[in-house]
């Protein structure tokens, strides 16, 4: 039942370690691009991804939403092909494709069958460099971001909350701004600065392929040798450096009034370290701390004592995403039943805190998740798609190889008392921002529906 | 290079995979329940899925609501444990049940691991033949769904398919949500919700679907060790489904800045012969991916949506052809313009040979692709036995899509396709949208 509700409001938990597990193969080419091989015999397709080690953080000021912009644009013309042919070569060989930007990364993938590998390398190593910027094309295409952004974001007060959120906790790092852009830096984007982001990052030595499915590494990388491998590597290749952010000292309250919230709902974050190269245990233990306190299901503390004890609660769950470049958001959610305020329901979450940091860990819910946890490769090894994009976000976020195969041995070795260090860490006076997701004081009447028939 | 690239594409399109390799045991069960596997040791676990036939649309009008509200107390408390229990156990085995409902079926989708397989099963059978309704389960859930009910009501995109299934069926079950309304779903009772339970999880309406590591032995031992003990028989389904919705549009006033659009008309059975000819065109009208007619019309050219697309749906008692997209207010009326015009375009003109023949080498060529992973293999099994279809299917399927001749798609599109019968659902503020148009 809970993970409908959670759906319903737009608040979904990342499954329990969902993160890249067993054995790959790694190799280079000589211009530097990473090149990653997932084995899997069952079914004769294969997953082709390209990565780019550059998402929305990377942007120039002023430009939000360029990489997202960008990543459209690719599937329009390039020297060698037409606009829209990508995909139409990907679809007339019974195969699928799409893109993704994040903060962190951009990767382009497509799904085909296993004797199809090399055409779609052929195709991507042609847009890796030779991208034709066409002006109309550019003006139509904003058009569709524009409208995208209206349909994700200004269509739900979920998102535009946790815009704004986002954008409160973040004082400095450009993680505040959203993937998608501001609606009026998105409407300014040009031609000559997508061109420009292109020619900035997109190049072998900033790309990770990876190939999961029914192929062989030496077969990759044959295919990547005679595809990838005369593209040139750029020597002007920048570093991501981004802002960093200044210590947190004052707490900051996000107060979002929409007509259209059906739930009313407190969100508090904070910022929390990551898994950093060479060092997993923090994140390892904040993990299990977001699943021991607010994992969604009826065991973890939040929902024990709030939904079901109390019945205070509709949901209450933890959140924490452990994977990327710089320290992002750990955050606390909790969904008042009605009647109980939201002042109330903040000071419910707090009260659940300071109960975790007095009564500690139960020993058999600990070995519950630790067994899951082991479980999780298991079920993860049946998903190669997702194991592929699981690796991808890993690598772009700054992990090495060793990292991602050494993560499970990293949670693996998490101790109680490890979890209650990193709790009091992060819970020692820490400087959050709390939202409230409310309707206006007097609904306005025209929230409601009417309906006007033919 | 596009010489190069086309020369490729055409040397490669024929040598496609013709059929899935995907080797499927017909399984019954000591206790007489049917079941198909792909049997696969590769990893040690088993993907089930159980398909009962008949789902919320066997919900009564006066408690509409009762068999969804029954599915979210299924893990909330059984035999002897209540929702804590229930979860502890389960969260000890690492075993992973879902839930859910359907107008059509309520499907539950299980994952079991080897090492530990018959204490995982056990713990289904509790939810399904023992689960307890605990009145204390049943305020706290009946208060998560008036939530989610309530959460539905204010989004764009659930209004547009909620008031567009009501102008179509009235008060058949099709015509309403399956989580109803606040009102009923406030005063369902206990009752209700074991009358629902009784009749929606019984034994002759069930089909199964079962990939990964156990053999057909394993495997019919542990369906009756699961299902055994539940009811053999059901309760009749109701009648078919009237589509009485005429073209024309239907204005639903909402404050926000991008309008949500549900459109459609009556569609085609499966078992009508030119059901293969109307899958073919709709993958050129609407189908997934960016080459669709009107995705290229729509998104591509004009830039008037982030998505748009059109889908055959097959349910039980009223098939239909749906579609659905996004627009910005000012934007929609002519948005809904191009979505007529290429509906017209269509039924008069049919499609090309070049159209024919991309939609062919895509739909032949991505079927094989799908047989991808337990969890996935275990669901198609369960689908296909719950629209009877035959193993054999499998092995002809793609046959019967490359059979479709441009004279079929032509055919099948003039009798499909009545721009005049279209109805759009927008809700928004659009602006030039007479509700009349």
């Amino acid at each position: 039942m809970l993970h409908r509700l959670a759906l319903a409001l737009g608040l979904t938990l990342t499954p329990l370690a969902a993160q890249a597990a067993g054995e790959v193969e790694e190799f280079f080419l000589d211009n530097g691009m990473q090149v990653v091989v997932i084995e899997d015999h069952r079914t004769p397709a294969v997953t082709h991804m390209v990565w780019y080690r550059v998402g929305a953080a990377d942007e120039p000021p002023g430009q939000s939403g360029i990489a997202h912009f960008l990543e459209h644009l690719m599937f329009k013309a390039t020297d060698d092909m037409a606009s829209g042919q990508f995909s139409e070569v990907v679809e007339a060989n019974g195969g699928s494709d799409n893109a993704f930007t994040a903060w962190d990364y951009t990767g382009y993938f497509q799904r085909v069958a296993a004797d199809r590998l090399g055409l779609m390398m052929q195709m991507e190593a042609d847009r890796m460099r030779d991208l034709v910027f066409d002006p109309v094309e550019v003006a139509t295409e904003r058009s569709v971001i524009l409208e995208e952004r209206a349909q994700r974001t200004d269509s739900s007060p979920g998102a535009l909350f946790n815009e704004q959120m986002r954008a409160a906790l973040f004082l400095n790092h450009p993680y505040g701004i959203p993937i998608i852009g501001w609606r009026h830096e998105m409407e300014g984007l040009t031609l000559e600065n997508a061109r420009a982001f292109y020619e900035t990052w997109y190049h072998p030595n900033n790309a990770i392929l990876i190939v999961a499915g029914d192929v062989t590494p030496e077969e990759v990388r044959a295919l990547a040798e005679e595809h990838y491998g005369p593209i040139p590597a750029s020597a002007a290749l920048p570093e991501r450096l981004r802002p960093t952010e200044p210590p947190h000292i004052a707490d900051r309250r996000v107060i979002y009034e929409d007509e259209r919230v059906a739930n009313p709902y407190v969100s508090i974050q904070m910022l929390a370290p990551v898994r950093e190269p060479g060092d997993q245990r923090e994140a390892a233990a904040l993990v299990y701390l977001a699943e021991l306190l607010g994992g969604g299901g009826p065991s973890a503390l939040m929902s024990r004592q709030l939904q079901f004890e109390e019945e205070r609660s509709l949901y209450a769950a933890a959140f924490y995403d452990s994977t990327s470049v710089d320290p992002s958001g750990f955050s606390l959610v909790n969904v008042p039943v009605p009647g109980v305020s939201l002042e109330e329901a903040e000071a419910d979450i707090w009260r659940m805190v300071e109960t975790f940091l007095e009564q500690g860990i139960d020993a058999d819910h600990f070995a519950r998740i630790q067994f899951q946890i082991e479980a999780g490769e298991i079920y993860e090894e049946d998903d190669t798609q997702g194991l592929a994009r699981s690796w991808g976000v890993e690598l772009t976020t700054g992990l090495t190889v060793a990292d991602v195969e050494g993560w499970t041995a990293a949670l693996a070795a998490v101790t109680p008392e490890d979890v209650m260090d990193a709790a009091r860490r992060l819970f020692d006076d820490p400087s959050t921002v709390t939202g409230y997701l409310q309707r206006p004081a007097e609904p306005a009447p025209e929230a409601q529906p009417t309906e006007v028939n033919q | 290079m596009i010489a190069r690239i086309a020369a490729t594409l055409v040397a490669l399109a024929v040598p496609l995979p013709a059929t899935a390799d995907i080797d499927i045991q017909e399984v019954t069960s000591p206790g007489g329940i049917d079941a198909w596997l792909v049997e696969d040791d590769s990893i040690p676990f088993v993907a089930l899925e159980f398909w009962f036939i008949g789902g919320s649309g066997l919900d009564p009008a006066e408690a509409r609501g009762a068999t969804y509200l029954m599915t979210g107390l299924l893990e909330e408390g059984a035999a002897d444990m209540d929702a804590q229990a229930f979860a502890a156990a389960q969260e000890a085995l690492a075993t992973s049940f879902v839930v859910d409902s359907f107008r059509d079926a309520i499907v539950v989708s299980a994952q079991m691991l080897t090492q530990n397989r018959d204490a995982a099963a056990d713990l289904l059978r509790a939810a399904l033949v023992e689960p307890r309704f605990d009145a204390d389960a049943i305020e706290r859930t009946r208060g998560q769904v008036i939530s989610i009910i309530e959460s539905n009501e204010r989004d764009p995109s659930d209004i547009a398919t909620t008031t567009f299934n009501r102008l179509a069926y009235g008060d058949h079950p099709y015509g309403t949500t399956q989580e109803g309304t606040v009102e009923v779903v406030s005063r369902l009772t206990r009752e209700d919700i074991v009358a629902a339970y009784r009749a929606t999880l019984t034994r002759d309406r069930v089909v199964v679907g079962a990939a990964g590591d156990i053999t057909p032995e394993e495997l019919g031992l542990l369906i009756d060790r699961i299902l055994g003990d539940l009811p053999a028989e059901a309760p009749p389904r109701p009648g078919p489904a009237e589509f009485g919705l005429e073209g024309g549009v239907t204005v639903v006033d909402f404050p926000t800045p991008q309008a949500s659009v549900f459109f459609g008309h009556a569609g085609i059975a499966r078992d009508d012969p030119d059901f293969f000819a109307a899958f073919v065109l709709n993958q050129v009208l609407g189908g997934g991916g960016f080459r669709s007619r009107l995705m290229e019309q729509v998104r591509v050219e004009r830039g008037l949506t982030y998505g748009i697309g059109t889908f055959l749906s097959l349910a039980d008692l009223s098939p239909t052809l749906l579609g659905q997209f996004s627009s910005s207010n000012d934007l929609v009326a002519q948005a809904i313009e191009v979505v007529q015009a290429e509906w017209a375009d269509l039924a008069e003109n049919g499609i090309t040979q070049d159209e024919l023949d991309a939609a062919i080498r895509y739909m032949t060529g991505e079927y094989p692709l799908r047989f991808d992973g337990n969890a996935t293999i275990a669901g198609i099994l369960a689908a296909m036995q719950s629209d009877d279809m035959p193993v054999e299917y499998i092995e002809n399927r793609n046959a019967y899509v490359e059979a479709v001749t441009l004279e079929d798609v032509r055919r099948v599109a003039a009798r499909l396709l009545r721009p005049e019968d279209l109805h759009f659902v927008v809700v928004g503020r659009p602006e030039g949208l007479s509700p009349g148009n």
